[in-house]
This record gives C-alpha cells, structure tokens and sequence, in this order.
C-alpha cells in the first residue's frame, strides 16, 4: 500500500468520523464544532482531489462562515436546550426521518458508483474554449463565461438570504443597526489584533480576487476574506456595524448582481444573447463583474452573520 | 549539502510531530481550561514552528520559504490572541483558574 493510499484512507475515515460525531452529537455546541472541523478536513480532502478552488471555497464557507452562522444561532438556544430535547420528536418520526437519509445517502452513492466509465464530463470543452475569456483559471473559466447565469443568480440567492435575515427585525428596530454593539477592552488582545490584522487581511483578499483570473481564488474566497476583516473590527467594538437603511448599504448590496444583470443585457444587445461576452472585451468586463461582486459578497456575509436589526439607528 | 538539509528536514518535523501529539494528549487529558490551553499553544507554536522550520529547506524559492514563515506567524498570532479570550473568560465565568 502506497504512502498516498494511506493517507487517503486516512483523511475518509476522519472526514466521515467528524461527520457522524456532528449527527451523533447530542448538544448543539459540540455538534457545531465538528462541523466546522468536518468543513476543514474536507477542505484538505478536495485539496488532495486536486481541486484548490474549491478547496478554498469549502474551508472559507464550510469551516468559516457557516461554522460562525452556526455558533451565533447556538449561543442564544443553549439555556433552553435541555427543556427542548426533551419534548423533541417521536421515535417513529426519528426513524422515518433516519431512513429518508440513509436512501438518499445510498442513492447518491450508487449513482456515483454506477457512473460510465469515463464519467461524463464537460472539462474537454471547457478546456478547448479557454481562450476565448482571456482567464487563465478554468475554474473561472465556467463560473464567470460558461455557467455565468448560475453565479448570477447564486448572488441574488444569497441577498434574498440576507433580507430573510433582516425580515425577522422587530418593526420598530426596522432600519436600525444589526446585532449587538460590541465592547472590548480597547487596549485588550482583540482590539490590537482587530488593528494588526485588517490591512494584512486585506490585501490577502484583494490579492485572492485578483489571482482568481490566472489561479486558484477568485469573488468568493477574497470577499470571505475582506468580510471576515469588517467582523473582526466590529466584534472587536472599533466600529459599530452600519443602520441598514444606509443608502451606500444598499447600493453595495446590489453592485454584483446588478453589474452582472447590466453586462447580461448589454450582450443581448452587442453580443450573441444574455450574458453572452464581446470576445474583445470579455476578460475587462469579467474583472468588473468579480470586483464588484466581491464587495457585494464581503458586505453581504459579514451582514448574515451580524444578524438581523435590533437597534435604533441612533446609539 | 542536501544531506545534511534531509536530515534538518527529518529532525525538525518529527520534533513538531512530537509536540503536536503532545499538545493533543495534553488537550485531553488536562484537568481545566488554562492547563489545556498550555498544551494547545505548544502543538501551536512549537509544534507548527518546527514543520515549517523542518519545510524550509524543501522550499523551491524564496518566495515559497517566506510564505511558510508568514502562515507560521500568522497562526502563532491568532492562536495568542484566541487563547488569551478564552482564558479571560474561562475566568470571568468563574472556572478554577
């Protein structure tokens, strides 16, 4: 057995050890922390499948972003948790909840299994027509040229996502600044790193963005990343988050997909349909969608996991 | 040359290994929060010091080499300042110290 093989064996049986300890789990924190170890052993997985975009994408969301979701929607249920499990549902729904997902899970399986060997794939043609954007990353390739409607409308997803958020505000907080005003001792540890670590982070972030044209990283890595900066000085009381009725809110909030949407029907009008590109431009107007898109996405993240408003827009 | 380096390499990281398993024993077995966090800073600090100290010569460029350095100082100053939060509140919530 090769050294590779081992460790291969070795990262399916922790990935799926962190899996069932997150199911198994049976209170909220724990369960929290394994899946955001879960996120992060996977993102080594795709790592070793070669595939560093995703693998990025994986540790950034997966481990992240969710993980600090997850952990702010536990931090307010953990006093009432014991009184909740215990009128939590019946066996018989347990186990017809248990064998739904144990189907899908052995479907899945088997069609993954059962594939034709070769496994359909579009990699050739996308790699053929790779010249056509002027980018070198082919993961961008398709993100931003060939599947270009799909990112478009993950984007708008994620706003409805933030305005879900924002529609539980109570009516007389509507407009205000979400969450909690945070204070930290502003000579304390989280202070000095919230004031070391922005600009590190972001030019890292930028840096990502902009490498996502020639190699792994792109919109979504660098945005996490300039998203996890903004928290960072928020949580560490240096700023107070924005009331979200701020006009230059909103209009960062819309910048990607609207960007997108202009670019869309501008190629109705010049190009070969929606979204299609002008060759002769396509890299330029590709490098505007991502760099308002990643603003769009920075803004939009932080914002979810600030929660939904519950201050008046005055202190 | 390259000898002498392969045996840096070794030496350096079964070093960091040995600390990483340290600090996880360390993290499972001690008895509260702060002698835990002793342990994890080790694995932390030393540990991830010594695997990139022990990368270093394998490095094909400079700018590979220094790319280790800053991942080592960067974790190095998030797990500073992670474990000094978790300390100060471990003690405001009144855990035995």
């Amino acid at each position: 057995m090769s050294l590779a093989l081992a460790l291969e064996i070795v990262f399916a049986v922790v990935v799926l050890s962190a899996a069932v300890w997150t199911i198994a789990a049976r209170e909220i924190f724990p369960a929290v922390a394994g899946f955001v170890g879960y996120g992060l052993l996977l993102a080594l997985v795709w790592m070793r499948l070669g595939a560093p975009d995703v693998a990025l994408t994986e540790a950034a969301i997966g481990g992240g972003l969710t993980g600090a979701l997850l952990l702010g929607a536990a931090a307010p249920l953990r006093a009432s948790e014991r009184p909740v499990a215990v009128e939590g549902p019946g066996r018989v729904l347990r186990w017809l909840a248990a064998a739904l997902s144990a189907t899908v899970a052995v479907a899945l399986a088997a069609s993954v299994l059962f594939l034709p060997d070769p496994a359909p794939t579009l990699a050739p043609a996308a790699a053929e027509n790779a010249s056509a954007t002027g980018l070198g990353n082919p993961v961008t390739n398709v993100l931003m040229a060939f599947r270009a409607m799909d990112t478009m409308l993950e984007k708008v997803v994620l706003l409805l996502a933030l305005v879900g958020v924002w529609s539980l505000a109570p009516d007389r907080f509507w407009g205000g600044r979400p969450g909690p005003r945070h204070h930290a001792d502003p000579l304390g540890v989280l202070a000095f790193l919230a004031r070391l670590l922005p600009p590190l982070g972001i030019v890292v972030g930028i840096y990502m963005l902009w490498a996502g044209a020639d190699h792994p990283g792109g919109a979504f890595q660098g945005g996490t990343i300039l998203a996890a900066m903004w928290l960072l000085v928020m949580m560490a009381g240096l700023t107070d988050t924005p009331p979200v009725s701020r006009r230059w809110l909103r209009v960062v909030l819309i910048a990607g997909p609207a960007v997108f949407l202009i670019v869309g029907i501008g190629g109705l009008a010049l190009g070969d349909g929606f979204l299609a590109y002008p060759v002769a431009y396509a890299k330029p107007l590709i490098l505007a969608i991502e760099f308002a898109m990643t603003l769009t996405i920075a803004v939009t993240l932080a914002l979810l996991v600030a929660g939904p408003p519950e201050r008046s827009a005055e202190r | 040359m390259s000898f002498a380096l392969h045996i840096v390499t070794i030496a350096a990281i079964s070093a960091g290994a040995f600390f990483f398993l340290a600090g996880t024993i360390g993290l499972l077995r001690f008895p509260d929060v702060l002698t835990r966090l002793h342990a994890l800073t080790k694995a932390d600090n030393l540990g991830l010091g010594l695997v990139v100290l022990g990368l270093l010569p394998l490095a094909g460029s400079m700018r590979e080499g220094l790319k280790l350095v800053c991942v080592w100082i960067l974790v190095l100053l998030a797990s500073a300042t992670v474990s000094q939060l978790i300390a100060y509140t471990a003690r405001r919530d009144g855990q035995p110290p």
